[in-house]
């Protein structure tokens, strides 16, 4: 049998010695330094924003948005090869107001900007975008008329390339942007994106006359 | 039945109690609701918007709206070469892009007079029909999304990722694959695809006897589809709807077997035809299809000929690249290709094909330059949108969503 | 395909609206007067043709008369297609519509409308149906701009224009 060596306060790593000590701070036999020791080895400590930003980042509910083939593509990440519930994302609400993440997949015509602007204002903060494929970052295969990249009238936060994207790029770039979350606790995208100045000032039919912002 | 007499503006904005223009029914409280659905809606397959007019849970009159995908596909072929516009007319019906290219593939050719060798139509052939099960798996999985069976879409995808394994073989890409190209295909089978393949093919009919085992005799699949908002042929056929649609209605009418192109003639596989028209009868002939497809396959890999995969006409296909080290005419087609591509002789040509959703023609008009001049493609999808009103008159709008869901509409060939 | 002599026929019996007929990598067309359109689709009903597979528009640009409308029948019977084709130019584009004898034309008319500007009377519902409805233009004419975004290289993006709105 060896013996192992190791430098004194590292986390036992058997598992017999972990389950006693547990056992005893259950019962209350845990004291002084071994108490310490066992509640920074097994509990976790953090801020709480970075905690909301964790459970944030890890149960994202993106909405149902898809224009053209990207959609495809995006339904391809919720099938069983690339499966996107492994990650928490699966539950796709149909309803903006339910959904944190918007997957524009497909290429936006000018018909269809002020809704996918609309959908957008409609979903609560805080709220993601995602611009996947080629089309709706940056109008793509076709330079036309008929077509607006996403940039041009709603804020996003990661550009996905492909046209169509693999589902393994797609699931990259929503893992990165699970980083981003994750790491940077939100404060609300006109913070993030220093788009100061931008709100829209609506009077309301009123006698008093009220501005809001 | 007549629905046209009101107009829809004033329907819309009046929703008031009172009964508007005209009596739907004797009980003079009932009011006609005008309801939006869409174009972000979830069960609209797209971003289709739908007006609907209600009475009750019963739809009196419908208007699809359309436009909201629309990329100006046309226009911006007209602006490439005939070669580099083949990625952008596959980008249109963004389910069945081997069927876009080869319509237009097809219609190039028949201008330009260019022969396709045989080993290239059985290579077309085995694409398509590969993505003709692609498409309607696609079809299947989303339809019973939308009649809530949801399991069924991890199914219909885990054989669709299969098939895409095998374009991705074929051409690198999984979608949008550029495989055929005006002359033939862009490169021959590798190793290991017709390995590969029988093995799907072995496997797919035994999944659709699954599909079917789950489906077919499930009473809330039975109880939603069948008879439910059948059209008679008649109707179909002026209003212009051709593939699964009609043929659910009775006609068999096929452009694989009434004109055989790309040698569809020497396969031996049967149309499946329905009776009555209902949703159950679209639903059960895609699935038929799907069996008749894989026989298709079968026999083409079976009887594949040995030769070329592209056209010999330098003048229109790329030259193998060993050739560029050794022949100087083969570097001057090459540049002449890569930069301005080849003219194609001045008329027009309507090139018809049969697809998942019917038929695929496209009008192509050339002005004897190396740009098309006008690319037009007949989409079945849009025409057969036209249909949705007959098919839902007077029925609940559950049936509604049943309805769409079988007639497997594609917004990108809609607004193309 | 009715064959050259078979169209020439067919021709014959239609009469006057006919103006010409061209057989061109075998399959027939028609090309007819516009304002008679109507009747030389319903006597190719009567022919056999009673299928309309499709309506769409060409600009020909710069020949006049510069929009063309082109009906595309088939013959499910005989397996045959004849396309019938007619021309107007933009100060009169206006066809009669066939929409009440071939309600698959509807939305396909309206495409054209939209399209290139032809202008289909007797259509019960002429309006835009791609473009979003006050749109000014018809895009797909040929002197119609294919629009877009310029391209913005690295060297312009040193400049400092984020956007190419400027541009």
């Amino acid at each position: 049998m060896e013996i192992e060596r190791r430098p004194a306060g590292q986390a036992p790593t058997d598992f017999r010695i972990r389950q006693l000590r547990a056992k005893d701070l259950l019962a209350g036999n845990l004291e002084g330094d071994d108490l310490q020791r066992h509640v920074e080895e097994s509990i976790i400590t953090t801020t709480l924003d970075k905690a909301v930003a964790w459970a944030r980042g890890n149960a994202m509910f993106p909405a149902t948005f898809g224009l053209a083939c990207c959609a495809i593509e995006m339904m391809s990440i919720v099938a069983a090869r690339v499966d996107v519930a492994r990650f928490g994302f699966e539950a796709f609400r149909a309803s903006p107001r339910q959904a944190d993440l918007l997957i524009l997949s497909g290429r936006v015509s000018i018909k269809m900007a002020p809704i996918v602007r609309r959908i957008w204002d409609q979903m609560l903060e805080p709220k993601w975008s995602i611009a996947m494929g080629a089309c709706s970052s940056s109008m793509g295969v076709f330079n036309n008329y008929a077509i607006v990249p996403a940039d041009k009238f709603m804020p996003v936060a990661v550009h996905v390339p492909g046209c169509p994207p693999r589902p393994e790029a797609l699931m990259h770039g929503i893992l990165k942007l699970r980083q981003q979350i994750v790491t940077g606790p939100d404060a609300g995208w006109r913070e993030r994106y220093e788009a100061i100045g931008t709100e829209e000032i609506v009077m309301l039919p009123q006698t008093t006359g009220d501005a809001r912002a | 039945m007549s629905t046209t007499d009101y107009d829809h503006r004033q329907v819309e904005e009046s929703i008031t109690m009172a009964p508007l223009g005209r009596q739907v029914s004797e009980n003079v409280h009932d009011e006609l609701l005008t309801l939006n659905f869409g174009p972000h809606h979830p069960a609209t397959h797209g971003v289709l918007r739908i007006l609907v007019t209600l009475e009750g849970e019963v739809v009196r009159d419908l208007e699809p709206i359309i436009g909201y995908v629309h990329t100006g596909i046309e226009k911006t072929a007209e602006d490439k070469s005939y070669w580099k516009a083949i990625p952008v007319m596959e980008r249109m019906d963004y389910l069945a892009y081997y069927f876009n290219a080869m319509a237009f593939c097809g219609a190039v050719e028949t201008l330009a007079e260019v022969e396709v060798p045989k080993r290239a139509q059985y290579l077309r052939v085995i694409h398509m029909e590969l993505n003709r099960i692609m498409s309607h798996l696609v079809w299947l999985g989303t339809s019973c999304l939308d009649l809530g069976a949801i399991s069924m879409f991890w199914y219909g995808f885990r054989e669709r990722e299969r098939i895409l394994d095998l374009f991705e073989q074929s051409s690198g890409q999984r979608m949008h694959t550029r495989y055929i190209q005006v002359g033939g295909v862009i490169e021959d089978i590798p190793l290991g695809f017709e390995e590969k393949l029988r093995q799907f093919i072995a496997v797919m009919p035994e999944r659709v006897d699954q599909y079917e085992a789950l489906l077919d005799r499930n009473e809330i699949v039975l109880q939603r589809l069948r008879h439910t908002c059948a059209v008679d042929a008649q109707t179909l056929l002026d209003l212009g709807v051709t593939g699964p649609l009609l043929r659910a209605a009775g006609v068999p009418w096929d452009l694989r077997k009434a004109t055989p192109y790309s040698s569809y003639d020497d396969f031996d596989f049967k149309v499946p035809v329905g009776t009555i028209g209902d949703n159950y009868d679209r639903f059960a002939v895609r699935l038929k299809e799907m069996r008749q497809s894989v026989r298709i396959i079968e026999q083409a890999i079976d009887g594949l000929p040995e030769g070329p995969w592209i056209t010999d006409d330098r003048k229109v296909a790329l030259p193998p690249r060993h050739e560029l080290a050794t022949s100087m005419e083969a570097l001057i087609h090459h540049f002449k290709l890569v930069t301005e591509g080849f003219r194609v002789p001045p008329g027009e040509v309507y090139y018809p094909i049969e697809g998942p959703r019917g038929e695929y023609g496209v009008f192509l008009r050339s002005d004897g330059s190396s740009k098309p001049a006008r690319v037009h493609m007949r989409d079945p999808s849009f025409v057969n949108l036209q249909a949705t009103k007959a098919m839902v008159q007077d029925s609940y709008i559950a049936d509604l969503i049943a309805t769409l869901a079988m007639m497997d509409p594609v917004l990108g060939g809609i607004d193309r | 395909m009715p064959d050259a002599t078979g169209l020439e026929l067919l021709a014959q019996e239609i009469g006057e609206p006919a103006l010409g007929t061209l057989h061109f990598r075998g399959k027939g067309t028609l090309i007819v007067d516009p304002g008679s359109i109507r009747g030389v689709l319903q006597t190719l009903k009567g022919k056999g043709f009673e299928f309309l597979s499709s309506v769409h528009g060409v600009d020909y640009y710069p020949e006049e008369p510069r929009l063309g409308v082109h009906y595309e029948l088939i013959d499910m019977d005989k397996v045959d297609r004849i396309c019938v084709k007619l021309r107007v130019g933009t100060d009169a584009p206006n066809v009669p519509s066939v929409t009440p004898d071939w309600p698959g034309a509807n939305h396909q008319e309206r495409e054209v409308f939209d399209m290139f500007g032809v202008v289909f009377d007797g259509h019960p519902n002429m309006r835009r149906i791609l473009m979003p409805e006050d749109y000014e233009g018809h895009p797909q004419r040929r002197d119609f701009p294919i629009g877009g975004e310029p391209v913005l290289f690295t060297a312009d993006e040193a400049k400092g224009d984020a956007y190419t709105m400027d541009v």
